[in-house]
């Protein structure tokens, strides 16, 4: 059994999407995701316990030996982020049927979870494959999935955005798939770990430059890195708020990862950062993105906008951590993909607690509540405060070891607007406190209660989770920093 | 001419691609990326052929044959872009139902009307 646990991690929920059409009762489905959910944390768990005490885990799908057939590859990066993927996706789900109930029909509400389910099992076979080719099918599998989660939003424009994701991220998917092809041309393996070591061999061709053009572009695209964002604030604000907070958490974070796979372990840091001026270009995007989507941010009249813009804006900082490609920076990276995930996590669910209780998120709907949901909005403060860096949260120690990589390479400039970026963030959070906290509320509001305790708990857990890792860092810097040392081939 | 082929592809991925951005009918987008991605499903069968190789049939004889395994992850990738074009004009029927339009330009409007 435990032999198996790498493939159980992505099967598990994908036979149980369809299963959830037997469970006609959206609060049985319910409790099935959620379960199958819980069941794919406990696996994450133990995989990354294994990973982190014996090493890489290497798992045959059905026996064929690799690079025939297909391989999941576990290292310490892999099972990290099935750690973020399966935990998020986990406290989500407890909040969920509160939330689907009043923002989705009854009669929707079971294929909701089918296609949470799918979207999950996508994600996870995202991480867990090895294999170039298995990484377009789970992608497509998650992004399918995640259109139609969008498209069950309210609001007609929901609709719209889903459409506009649709597009953009098959774009993006098709441009990941010419890749491989071109890879799968110059060297006849698909395998990631084949493909490492036939590379190198030809990567003086136009053709691997090409593949490696194709799917950064690609990848880029669907990790809305700045100016690639388009898709990306109208899809999360129009969203159901539960879809919002889970894919605020996880989907770029995928993205990212697959950045990181492509650039360290199959094309290899040498041929990655000197066949385009990755880091050049990386670094200026990723500043620019955390200006102009932070200065985006103050603008925004919907607080859903406002943190889908200042999602852009994190993933900036992720991007320069990446830039720096040293192992602190890449640290920092990772660092962020946990506490961003963390962060956008609590903030989304509390945003959920707003909507079933005052049906909008209206900047100047949350006028006053402070007082009237006082437990939920003490949450959107510390999440906010967690996003601005304050010491005590995890913003905090992401920021820490991105200054440091910086800093570490001698880019004190960098370092410097970094530390202005966070004071964008400072100024669009305390919009949102002078709202509810200082100002009264709109007239002919009647009396507001508190959000419900299936809402609040998620909510709190994460928070809680924000608090307790700004404060003892050891799995996340132990986690990353062996997941970072792998990619550049050193230590364990 | 010896990559006839590819000079094809990389026609038919233009003007797929030119469709997608320069239509603002939703269909219309929906047509340009099913030609974007067909001109992928080309270039991967054409990278497959083997010259003078017949189809990979294990049997007396044939010795030289075409790589079968691109066919095999494009018949995969050619599933994926039917579901895409169908959740694609699923969500354009929505559009047309709830804006009464599918034109890019008019849903933009009705959307800043709204705001």
């Amino acid at each position: 059994m435990l032999a198996h646990l790498p493939v159980l991690q992505v099967i598990v929920p994908l036979l149980a999407a369809p299963l959830c059409l037997f469970l006609t009762r959206p609060r049985l489905a319910w409790g099935f995701a959620l379960f199958v959910s819980a069941l794919a944390f406990v696996i994450s768990c133990i995989l990354l316990q294994q990973v982190m005490s014996s090493g890489i885990i290497i798992y045959e799908l059905g026996g064929w030996e690799a690079p025939w057939g297909i391989e999941y590859r576990i290292d310490p990066l892999n099972a990290f982020l099935l750690l973020i993927i399966t935990a998020i996706s986990t406290v989500v789900l407890l909040a969920a049927h509160t939330s689907i109930q009043q923002e989705i029909p009854r009669e929707r509400q079971t294929l909701f979870y089918i296609l949470y389910l799918l979207s999950l099992a996508g994600m996870l076979g995202i991480v867990a494959t090895g294999d170039a080719f298995n990484v377009f099918v789970f992608l497509e599998i998650s992004s399918l999935s995640a259109y139609a989660l969008i498209a069950l939003g309210k609001d007609r424009r929901a609709l719209w955005a889903a459409y506009q994701y649709l597009i953009m991220g098959t774009v993006g998917a098709t441009f990941i798939l010419i890749g491989i092809g071109l890879m799968y041309q110059m060297t006849g393996t698909l395998n990631m770990d084949d493909l490492s070591r036939r590379l190198p061999e030809v990567e003086h061709t136009r053709t691997v430059f090409t593949a490696y053009a194709f799917i950064i572009v690609g990848i880029c695209l669907k990790l809305a890195l700045f100016p690639l964002h388009l898709w990306l604030p109208n899809a999360y604000a129009y969203a159901p708020s539960i879809v919002t907070a889970f894919f605020a958490a996880t989907a770029t974070k995928v993205a990212i990862y697959l950045l990181i796979r492509f650039t360290f372990s199959v094309f290899g840091l040498t041929f990655s950062f000197t066949a385009l001026p990755l880091r050049l270009l990386f670094l200026t995007l990723g500043l620019v993105g955390v200006f102009a989507a932070s200065t985006t941010a103050i603008y925004q009249k919907n607080v859903k906008h406002l943190f889908a813009y200042s999602s852009i804006a994190q993933i900036g900082y992720m991007i320069i951590g990446f830039s720096v490609s040293t192992t602190t920076g890449l640290m920092a990276t990772l660092l962020h993909l946990f506490n961003h995930a963390l962060m956008k996590g609590a903030l989304f669910l509390a945003l959920c607690g707003v909507i079933y209780r005052i049906g909008s998120v209206q900047l100047k709907h949350f006028n006053g509540l402070g007082y009237q949901m006082p437990y939920t909005m003490a949450a959107v403060v510390i999440g906010g405060l967690s996003l601005i860096g304050v010491p005590l949260t995890v913003g905090f120690i992401s920021k820490w070891y991105l200054i440091l990589a910086v800093i570490e390479n001698g880019w004190w400039p960098v370092a410097v607007l970094i530390l202005l970026g966070s004071l964008l963030a400072v100024v669009y959070i305390w919009r949102i406190v002078e709202s509810a906290y200082f100002k009264s509320p709109l007239p002919g509001r009647g009396n507001i209660k508190e959000a419900p305790l299936s809402i609040l708990l998620p909510v709190w857990l994460l928070v809680i989770a924000n608090i307790y890792f700004g404060i003892d860092t050891r799995l996340s810097v132990q986690v990353t920093q062996a997941a970072a040392m792998s990619l550049f081939g050193v230590g364990p | 001419m010896g990559h006839y082929n590819y000079w094809i592809v990389i026609v038919l991925m233009m003007i797929g691609f030119y469709i997608v951005i320069a239509h603002g009918n939703l269909i219309k987008k929906i047509i340009g990326l099913g030609i974007f991605q067909t001109s992928v499903f080309i270039l991967y069968i054409s990278m497959a052929n083997v010259d003078g190789g017949t189809a990979p049939i294990f049997a007396e004889g044939i010795c030289q044959y075409s790589n079968p395994l691109p066919h095999v992850l494009i018949l995969t990738a050619i599933v994926v872009g039917i579901a895409t074009t169908a959740l694609g004009l699923a969500l354009t029927l929505r559009i047309k139902e709830a804006y009464g339009t599918i034109e890019e330009e008019e849903i933009q409007e009705k959307d800043n009307l709204d705001c």
